[in-house]
């Protein structure tokens, strides 16, 4: 992974001087709570419903092992022994105290951490597929590039203070793992017919209010120019995005009014004019990004069947919870964040320190985190996989449902964030409890429940198979149904099936979608692709029809 | 009085706006709309001019006018609004002004100064109620920059250098 050096390790240690001293003009009354926030916010400090909270940046959600036990340190001595990780690889702690933040912040420091632009109207965390350099389809690690880019865009002088977040996706696989059509930016690693390589570049996309799918204006961009183009999109955007409605004020917004050609003509024109000014990438530089990320030593092992004379708990944890991996006799692993029963994405301290015990045991000392809310040890050695199961089995960390219908991805929610119009985690568990038979998972196969607390879309509903969005009806928490979403390789933004249903009627509601589809479902065909088949109008059906056996 | 932030030091402005003078050849900072309404009788006009640019004002078409204006004026009405850090940058690197290239607004204040150094403003116009003295320590809070061109960051530390003019 990439390690600071002693520039890097100035900047946050002077970060986190300047935050401190921030913090204090705010609490001596200096600096009013309509000064301070711009400032918090792009330390990651959100003031919430409860308490602040703490969003901590996961760099393309790498980790190692220390970072992890120090952030389970964190937990414990400043939060509630527990955190939260989200869609976009970050960890939230949602118990903080303001005036400890500067502390956290000088914690997270000393491990090489920082909070910097996880929120705010800047470039946040760069995001990358969970899967990078291990990927068999992968074409090139993404990781150097994420890491480019996170240097560039921290404190960049002239854009801290864009119309509206940015954000940025790197994709390295043919297989979108990094939803790259979904940001305000998507890169996809190519190469061009002699071999070099660049990237295709999509603008625009976005979830939250007015979802949009990314316009591609560049097929190829060359790796040298990768800093110089990104910054003639930021111009375009930081002098032209809309700063009259916060609502209107994403990229996606820009490109859909001008069109994404004429969009594309004012990045091309400023790129052409502004490279003479703007970082080029020398060979050396990529060199020694890309050194940062050089596969760990791996040992010359052979594929083996691990599941053989194994209980079958095990054999489906193989079967759901690992993934292949490009070196023969290693899998990914997920680490599941999703026992029935649990909140999505969250984690205990202790569980934290298993975690990070077995990264150094088993997987070269390195934790990834997912988009979909979970972890993963990257490089497991096969012959290591029963062993690893029962560790994990053992603290609530092996629930084999990744990629099943109760591998939900939700955010907070009302229990939690100031901005949300209904409750996330009583819904959630309403479906962990309704879906609890795991032969009954299993056969309704890849489904990806996706939901937000609010329009805001952070728990991604519109690229749900399923999406639950909460909404607030008079008061109270009332959820939309969308069906037919998707974010890897044919992204498709869902369709609303019906009136909004109250809370009791949703989990009721899934399993009536899900019981049409195993009734409509052609041999061995997903629930995606039965949507796709035949539209919405019978789920709808399913839904809505009166139920005379229902109470 | 007003004083500003002149590279790095606390100095009484030497600069008036449209309407706090009426010395005929005053240092006079005149809107661009002003400026392009009547561009000959501002180009006879004995003393220094300089003119002050509204967030939404495009740079590019400062640059006849440029040759003739000691300074440049950009406003940041409020801290959330960035357009001002683009006009400055775009004034120093595309446009090649060398004049005294200011902040000024309600948006200018000392957790800013790092950003508006690094844009290529030289001084700073403080809101109103800021101090003078925070903001001149906050000019030096950081040693080190990620991005290209920073005066105070040394070369060999920088990232990603811009290709050689």
């Amino acid at each position: 992974m990439y390690r600071y050096d002693e520039l890097d390790q100035a900047f946050v240690e002077q970060r986190v001087a300047e935050f401190r001293d921030q913090t204090r003009r705010h609490l001596a009354g200096e600096l009013s709570e309509e000064e301070f926030r711009p400032l918090r916010l792009r330390n990651g400090l959100y003031l919430q419903r409860h308490a602040p909270m703490l969003r901590i940046a996961v760099p393309y959600g790498l980790l190692s092992a220390r970072q992890l036990r120090k952030l389970a340190d964190i937990t414990r001595r400043y939060d509630r022994g527990y955190g939260h990780f989200t869609t976009r690889q970050n960890l939230q702690l949602n118990w903080p105290r303001l005036a400890d933040v500067p502390d956290i912040l000088a914690e997270l420091a000393s491990v090489q951490m920082h909070a910097i632009q996880t929120s705010g109207n800047c470039v946040r965390n760069v995001t990358a597929d969970h899967l990078a350099g291990v990927a068999p389809d992968e074409l090139d690690d993404p990781r150097p590039y994420c890491e480019i880019i996170r240097q560039w865009a921290t404190l960049h002088p002239e854009f801290t203070y864009l119309p509206r977040k940015f954000k940025i996706a790197v994709s390295g696989s043919p297989e979108d793992r990094a939803a790259t059509e979904v940001h305000d930016v998507g890169l996809q690693l190519r190469r061009d017919p002699s071999g070099e390589l660049g990237f295709a570049v999509r603008v625009g996309g976005g979830l939250g209010r007015a979802p949009m799918i990314g316009q591609l204006i560049r097929e190829f961009l060359p790796l040298p120019e990768l800093l110089a183009y990104l910054e003639a999109i930021l111009r375009v955007y930081n002098r032209h995005g809309r700063r009259d409605n916060l609502n209107k004020a994403r990229i996606k917004v820009l490109v859909k009014t001008l069109g994404a050609a004429r969009f594309r003509e004012q990045v091309e024109a400023e790129w052409r004019i502004g490279r003479s000014h703007a970082p080029r990438l020398t060979a050396e530089d990529v060199a020694r990004f890309r050194a940062c990320f050089a596969p760990p030593p791996y040992a010359a092992l052979e594929d083996q069947h691990v599941t053989a004379g194994r209980e079958a708990r095990f054999v489906a944890w193989d079967r759901y919870n690992t993934r292949a991996h490009r070196v023969p006799g290693y899998r990914a692993v997920f680490v599941s964040l999703k026992a029935h029963g649990s909140n999505p994405g969250d984690i205990t301290a202790a569980q934290m320190e298993v975690v990070a015990a077995l990264a150094e045991r088993l997987s070269f000392g390195l934790v990834r985190t997912t988009h979909n809310q979970n972890l993963m040890l990257a490089d497991v050695p096969q012959s290591e996989l029963y062993g690893l199961w029962r560790e994990l089995d053992a603290h609530g960390l092996a629930m084999p449902n990744i990629g099943t219908l109760t591998d939900i991805i939700a955010c907070p929610g009302l229990d939690f964030c100031s901005l949300a119009n209904a409750g996330t985690l009583d819904v959630v568990r309403e479906i962990q409890q309704r879906f609890d038979d795991l032969d009954y998972l299993y056969d309704l196969g890849d489904i990806e429940i996706k939901m937000s607390g609010c329009m805001n879309g952070c728990g991604h509903h519109h690229v749900g198979h399923i999406g639950i969005l909460g909404v607030d009806k008079h008061g109270q928490e009332w959820y939309q149904l969308t069906l037919g979403g998707s974010a890897n390789g044919f992204t498709a933004l869902g369709e609303v099936i019906g009136p909004s249903l109250p809370k009791h009627e949703v989990a009721p509601a899934i399993e009536r979608i899900v019981e049409a589809y195993r009734a409509l479902r052609a041999d061995g065909e997903r629930f995606i692709d039965t949507i796709r088949r035949l539209g919405v109008a019978p789920f709808t059906d399913s839904v809505y029809a009166p139920h005379p056996a229902a109470a | 009085m007003r004083h500003i932030l002149r590279r790095r030091e606390i100095v009484t402005d030497d600069w008036c706006y449209a309407g706090e003078t009426a010395v005929p050849d005053a240092p006079l900072i005149v809107p661009l709309a002003e400026l392009r309404a009547d561009a000959a009788r501002w180009r006879q006009r004995p003393g220094r001019l300089g003119v002050l640019l509204a967030p939404e004002d495009p740079v590019e078409e400062l640059a006849d006018e440029l040759p003739r204006l000691a300074l440049v004026a950009v406003q940041f009405p409020n801290v959330g609004d960035g357009r001002g850090y683009s006009q400055g940058r775009l004034l120093r690197e595309r446009l090649g002004f060398t004049g005294e290239l200011r902040a000024v607004g309600a948006g200018v204040r000392q957790d800013r100064v790092y950003l508006l150094a690094r844009c290529g403003f030289d001084t700073l116009e403080l809101a109103a109620a800021e101090d003078p003295d925070a903001a001149l320590r906050a000019w030096s809070r950081y040693s080190v920059g990620y991005q290209p061109g920073d005066p105070q960051v040394p070369l060999a530390r920088q990232r990603f250098l811009a290709p050689p003019a």
